[in-house]
């Protein structure tokens, strides 16, 4: 095509993948600002105040590792059902449902002193959550349901029942008519750590990094994920147990999710609220992919992207930008990193 | 009874079912090149911001149509870039194609917002329309829903009659085999997909031509994953996704009614109906077995010698 063609490396492009990531976002803040230019902003001044709502300024810095929290574990999550070829696209609505646990807890044992009540709201979380993953995981083991509909119709379910409940049967009586539950107190917040304004949600970030890392790489039960992620034939083969391990890891991945709705409840807003669903579930998705699956990796590209979230928002704040200009530039990146790796196994050769 | 509330329930049925059965039939033309495409949603979100943008510039809502269809082949040759000529992972460019479509239809949409833009209205086809009831179910319908009538037979001739509806079906279904017998293999599946890619946008468009004049963010609400969906339930075939389009237009048209007739049921609960539904025609679809009429090479991308 137009004289050029494919050819298959003999080595794999060792220092390929930094490389397209890098183009990767070049390219994409490229095409956004071209955008902002068709909108009549100056491009410059877009740019500029996206970078010093990203990176500038110390507040940038601390609100971006505020949001990557969520946004961590949600991807934590999705990377490990990924790794086995099981697409969990529904980060969103286990987010949801962990964030519905959380607060069940919480109202229902507002006395409980913290040392109790918070491993509560963690396991309920992570068992709302990891329900709410269970759901398509055994519909594709048994019926061999598209779990790519199947999670993304339960995000959508997800988010109508946490409304339900706002709305509804939780809704705080002394909130004017605001769909919101009533404040978490005592036990049922997670603090600050010292006097940043970092919480220890950070820590259980860190934990949960570290664990999975260590889960996948270590144990008898990761390598068999990883082998069964070439394949339910592999899987066979190996005589590996390709269904139960399907289920583990779209439990694991739904906990995860659920987690980070847990702590976004409790630490950040400290009740139930619509609002708490920002997409956080679907940036996972772009997080992972980034990051080829690596939980390192993952921790850095989700600060990277949560870095750009809060400086979206300080470019709705200053030259009132869509908020939607993220999903744009989330959008651009994972398409042009997915287009680049191709540049990983082929080189482009001119025809003779 | 009948008069008063089935044959208006009818009615708003085929209108809200006829955006879905655009884009079913795209995707189901994409998919027997071969190419699985989950970028059904922002291709809609943005086809139905071109064509409102078109139709509230020009005021020429035939060129918007047309426009929202070619706003969905351009977003299809995205994903064409990426999975055919970059050999990229089809499932993560289609979700990336939704997040970025949806994306700028908010961002471009904006400063749309509450306005309103001149797009098809209903009228009553002579004689047709004077049929009991079906007249007032499916003859009382703006054109686009009239021009959606033929587009399933179109559809049908052109897959199983015409030598270039066999090719792509072979693509989908062998790609090897379909080069050896001396088919232009990658330059079918792009057809297929650009051309999937044009009906999609035409669904997209309908949306904000004929469904609602007045622009809002949001419009696509997750029919373009309703699509997808029906596009199994269809197991490929256009005459069964007549059927799935209109049975989500129905459970869309009934839940729209009952929370404007006010009942006690929380408006959440009756939204999650089209959700609900979807995985349900899913199970059906599995329990019927018939997830193996699938394309064969679907998903798979085609590599480059050499």
């Amino acid at each position: 095509m137009l004289g050029y063609r494919l050819q298959k490396r003999d080595e794999p492009w060792s220092w390929g993948a930094p490389i397209i990531v890098v183009g990767a976002l070049v390219l994409s803040l490229g095409i956004s600002a071209l955008l902002l230019k068709l909108q009549g902003k100056s491009a410059v001044e877009g740019l500029f105040v996206l970078w010093q709502g990203s990176f500038g300024a110390s507040w940038a810095l601390e609100d971006a590792l505020l949001k990557s929290i969520p946004i961590f574990l949600c991807a934590l999550g999705v990377a490990t059902a990924f790794r086995m070829q099981v697409w969990n696209i529904g980060a969103e609505g286990q987010f949801a449902l962990g964030a519905i646990g959380a607060t069940w807890a919480a109202l229902n044992f507002p006395d409980l002193p913290g040392y109790l009540l918070m491993p509560l709201m963690f396991f309920s979380a992570a068992v709302f959550g990891g329900f709410w993953a269970y759901i398509p995981a055994i519909l594709r083991l048994k019926l061999k349901v598209n779990e790519i509909i199947s999670t993304l119709m339960l995000n959508y379910i997800a988010i109508l029942l946490l409304e339900y409940l706002v709305f509804g049967v939780w809704k705080d009586p002394k909130s004017y008519g605001f769909p919101v539950t009533p404040e978490f107190t005592g036990g049922a917040v997670i603090g600050q750590i010292g006097d940043s304004r970092l919480h220890w949600g950070f820590v259980v970030c860190i934990g949960a990094g570290l664990g999975m890392w260590a889960f996948m790489r270590f144990t008898r039960l990761g390598f068999d994920i990883k082998v069964a992620g070439e394949g339910q034939r592999v899987a066979m083969y190996s005589r590996l147990p390709y269904g139960k391990l399907t289920i583990l890891v779209m439990a694991i991945s739904g906990a995860l999710a659920g987690w980070a709705g847990c702590i976004e409840t409790s630490a950040v807003v400290n009740r139930l609220q619509p609002s708490i669903m920002v997409g956080y579930g679907y940036t996972a998705i772009v997080v992972a992919w980034l990051a080829r699956l690596h939980p390192l990796y993952i921790a850095i590209s989700a600060y990277l992207l949560a870095a750009l979230r809060v400086g979206v928002e300080n470019m709705q704040l200053e030259l009132q930008i869509p908020a939607a200009f993220g999903s744009i530039m989330e959008g651009l990146i994972l398409m042009s990193v997915l287009a680049g790796q191709m540049l990983v196994t082929y080189k482009i050769r001119r025809k003779k | 009874m009948l008069e008063s509330f089935i044959v208006p329930l009818l009615a708003a049925t085929v209108q809200s079912g006829t955006p879905i059965l655009y884009a079913t039939l795209g995707e189901i033309l994409t998919e027997k090149g071969g190419i699985l495409n989950l970028g059904v949603e922002g291709m809609m979100s943005m086809a139905a911001f071109v064509a409102f943008a078109v139709a509230y510039t020009t005021g020429n809502p035939w060129l918007a149509f047309i426009c929202g269809g070619l706003a969905g082949t351009v977003m299809a040759m995205l994903h064409g870039f990426v999975c055919i000529t970059c050999l990229g992972n089809q499932v993560v460019s289609g979700l990336a194609l939704t997040i970025l479509g949806v994306g700028l239809c908010n961002f471009l949409g904006t400063p749309f917002i509450g306005l309103a833009a001149p797009g098809f209205s209903k009228f009553a086809v002579p004689v047709l329309s004077s049929i009991p009831y079906l007249g007032k179910i499916f003859f009382r319908q703006d054109a686009l829903v009239y021009f959606c009538y033929f587009i399933p037979f179109i559809f049908m001739i052109f897959m199983n009659r015409t030598r270039l509806g066999i090719a792509i079906t072979a693509v989908g279904e062998k790609p090897g085999a379909a080069a050896a017998a001396g088919l232009k293999a990658v330059k079918l599946r792009w057809m297929a997909l650009l051309g999937g890619g044009f009906l999609i946008g035409l669904g997209g468009a309908y949306l904000s031509l004929a469904y609602t004049h007045l622009w809002a963010n949001g419009l696509a609400g997750g029919r373009g994953w309703i699509a997808v969906a029906l596009v199994i339930f269809a197991f490929w075939r256009p005459g069964r996704a007549v059927f799935g389009a209109y049975l989500f237009g129905g459970v869309m048209a009934f839940q729209l009614r009952l929370q404007a007739i006010g009942t006690h049921i929380p408006s959440s609960l009756l939204l999650m109906l089209p959700y609900a539904l979807t995985i349900l025609v899913l199970i059906f679809s599995a329990v019927r077995g018939r997830g193996g009429n699938a394309p064969s090479h679907l998903g798979i991308n085609i590599e480059p010698e050499g």
